[in-house]
């Protein structure tokens, strides 16, 4: 019976880890599907976001309410680092992106610890601290406001991508962007807005993350390397890969970590990510 | 005593204008160089300014009149060289082969008769190697590696405890609440950060604790950049230990918070090798749930009910260091630079040789550091045998200090309170 709720624990544990996994991998998968850029500097732009969140909290604005707010000011930030930056790499050899996306990593992480100092800081007084207990089983809330958040945003940006025009001009410039400029679109404003969007995504999801991670300089780059194994595993630039691919990776840790061994519970991830790339190059559900 | 303490106050007032005055009196003398090696630049460099601070004051105090409960204090020098010290600092930059040379530049071109430093322990190491190849005492007042004395140096010293003596403090801290509280603790749950700080902390716990004939139940190792501690959290509960020890920085030490909350863990106590528990971001973010976390330091303000010289220094380095107080870093490097003005004074000469036969014979009752130490006495391997950390407590939001007994704020809360939510 123990055995058993503790398997249960695990079960609802992984899923929602799963989800706040998904909630940081959606934006970069959105920017590869659309663009072919891996943003080596998404996690960077997670902790802009969460300082951005942790000033608002210090003048009284918490999470929920802030969430817009971090999400639009990345938006901008995002069209802003597009405009100025990415553009000009896109004009170059493939591997200047992944070489100036890796500058821009090194020169934020650089920028933060000059203004911010390495300290580590955390929102004052977060809501949603409790724990809900069901059936034996505790989840503590905050993780599922994100992970609830993390549903919304990956069933929202899904939606938009398919339904909407400017999503269907997205979709057109990852399949073909020659063909996409000779039908009338304008290649660069959906390259500047799938950045934009990606960089809103992951401003979301430094709000959310702020009701239970403190901020520091480099608080992007661990949640970062696990959003690359996310996206790579679901399928680059498939939005419900990296919904499945997260679930995936937080179920694997939280099971290998508990039956295996805890230092050995990134190895089922690992394992699980040589399998798919041997089989399936493109990801689970990627296309091509 | 009120008087007393005024008298005190007044005398470190008079010993600070006095240093300049002390210095003209004493210019003829001739100077003895000892190469102090610190991170002045590089992420360390704002702990380095506050060492190098610390180990200036302890120079100028001993080359100044003014006399405290410390040992060469206020003998306008070393009495019987009939001369003055002069610290020279080099910078390590905080890496290991900058220390090198540092420590190299030090000895041929300044002529150091020994060398202290270096505050990082990869840093530490690398110099002091330099030091033993020209036969250089040097002097570690700062890194607590265990490894840095179990190389086999002839010439290396570290004054300090090392991690190893902050584990055996926590089984010493068990006994003492046995024999006075009848508190009773059998198993333990080691949970440590998988880097050479948490590795070295768990080893010693683990190793002390079953030499004592405790049951280790589990012992777990973990990336300290990791982002969710499910699996580990489980593992700890499954266990059921009595006693939690972590070896955690802030973001992990706040994961395992959470998940202890969440899944009840409710242990007797959770005993921290500091790190992310004494950061000031923990007692802010854990609120009434910080209450009754315990954790192991090395210097406390609380020492000054052993040796009235630490609130007095105290004062003298906040003067000095934009009204920061003394802590553990700053604290232990004052002291190194009186235990070499020490021994270099009772060698009686400059030549290594005889610093290094004095260095060995040191012999400073614990009463007269600012430290909560036994006594300064070094070991075959150079190792301070009468190192000892004390245990902290957080009551009411505050550290307060609950062993040694003799030193202690507060009397401990065992078991620690019940999770608030």
């Amino acid at each position: 019976m123990e055995a058993l709720t503790t398997f249960a624990q695990l079960l609802a544990s992984g899923l929602l880890t799963g989800l706040v996994f998904a909630l940081v991998a959606v934006g970069l998968t959105l920017v590869y599907g659309v663009m072919d850029v891996v943003n080596f500097a998404h996690g960077e732009f997670l902790m802009l976001a969460m300082y951005a969140a942790l000033g608002l909290a210090l003048v009284g604005i918490g999470p929920l309410l802030g969430l817009p707010l971090v999400a639009i000011a990345l938006f901008l930030f995002g069209i802003v680092v597009y405009r100025l930056f990415v553009r000009r790499l896109l004009a170059g050899p493939p591997e200047a992106t992944v070489f100036g996306t890796f500058g821009l990593l090194v020169l934020l992480q650089g920028i933060a610890q000059a203004v911010f100092s390495s300290d580590f800081l955390s929102a004052p007084r977060p809501p949603f601290q409790g724990t809900i207990r069901f059936a034996g089983l505790a989840v503590s809330q905050a993780t599922v406001v994100e992970g609830i958040g993390a549903l919304l945003l990956t069933a929202g940006l899904y939606a938009f991508v398919e339904y909407t025009e400017t999503g269907r001009a997205m979709r057109a410039v990852a399949e073909d962007r020659i063909a996409a400029t000779l039908m009338g679109i304008d290649v660069q404003r959906i390259n500047g807005l799938a950045f934009g969007m990606g960089a809103a995504c992951v401003g979301a999801a430094g709000a959310l993350l702020m009701l239970s991670y403190p901020v520091y300089p480099t608080a992007g780059a661990s949640f970062a390397l696990t959003a690359f194994v996310v996206v790579a595993l679901g399928g680059f630039g498939s939005i419900q890969g990296a919904l499945v691919g997260a679930l995936l990776v937080g179920m694997l840790e939280v099971f290998g970590g508990y039956y295996l061994s805890p230092e050995l519970k990134m190895v089922p991830v690992f394992l699980a990510y040589l399998v798919v790339v041997l089989l399936r190059p493109q990801g689970l559900l990627g296309r091509r | 005593m009120p008087v007393r303490r005024r008298c005190l106050a007044l005398a470190a007032a008079l010993a600070v204008s006095a240093i300049p005055f002390g210095r003209t009196q004493a210019a003829d003398q001739p100077v003895i160089v000892i190469g102090s090696i610190l991170p002045l630049t590089g992420a360390s460099a704002q702990t380095g300014a506050g060492l190098r601070a610390a180990q200036q004051l302890a120079a100028d105090l001993v080359n100044g009149h003014v006399s405290y409960p410390l040992p060469m204090v206020g003998k306008n020098g070393l009495p019987h060289l009939h001369a003055r010290i002069k610290l020279v600092f080099a910078d390590s930059q905080g890496k290991p082969d900058q220390a090198r040379a540092a420590a190299e530049q030090l000895i041929t071109q300044e002529h150091a008769v020994a060398l202290i430093g270096c505050y990082i322990s990869s840093t530490t190491a690398t110099a002091s190697q330099v030091a033993e190849r020209y036969g250089i005492p040097f002097l570690n007042p700062d890194s607590s590696a265990p490894g840095l004395t179990a190389r086999g140096l002839k010439w290396f010293f570290r004054s300090t405890p090392s991690d190893a003596t902050f584990a055996e403090n926590f089984y010493q801290f068990f006994a003492d609440l046995k024999r006075t509280k009848k508190v009773d603790v059998k198993k333990v749950a080691i949970l440590g950060e998988d880097g050479l700080f948490g590795t070295g902390a768990s080893d010693a716990e683990e190793d002390i604790g079953k030499h004592r004939g405790y049951d280790i139940v589990t012992r777990i190792a973990y990336p300290a950049t990791t982002t969710e501690v499910n699996a580990e959290v489980q593992k700890v509960k499954s266990a059921a230990p009595d006693v939690i020890m972590m070896a955690s920085y802030l973001p992990d030490a706040l994961l395992y918070m959470r998940g202890f909350k969440d899944q009840n863990v409710q242990p007797k106590a959770i005993m921290a090798q500091d790190a992310g528990f004494i950061d000031p971001g923990f007692i802010k973010a854990e609120g009434a749930d910080a209450e009754g976390i315990f954790t192991r330091e090395v210097f406390s303000l609380a020492i000054k009910h052993r040796n009235q010289a630490v609130p007095l220094i105290d004062q003298l380095f906040r003067q000095r260091f934009g009204d920061k107080s003394l802590d553990g870093n700053t604290a232990r490097d004052f002291m190194g630079v009186l235990v070499l003005a020490d021994a270099i004074d009772r060698a009686g000469s400059t030549k290594p040789d005889a610093i290094r036969t004095a260095l060995a014979a040191t012999n400073i009752p614990g009463n007269l550091t600012l430290m909560p130490w036994k006594s300064i006495k070094f070991d075959a391997q150079g190792q301070n045998e009468g190192g000892a950390g004390i245990i902290e407590q957080i009551q009411g939001g505050k550290y307060e200090t609950v062993w040694p007994f003799d030193i202690a704020t507060k009397a401990s809360i065992w078991p620690m309170p019940a999770w608030k939510r």
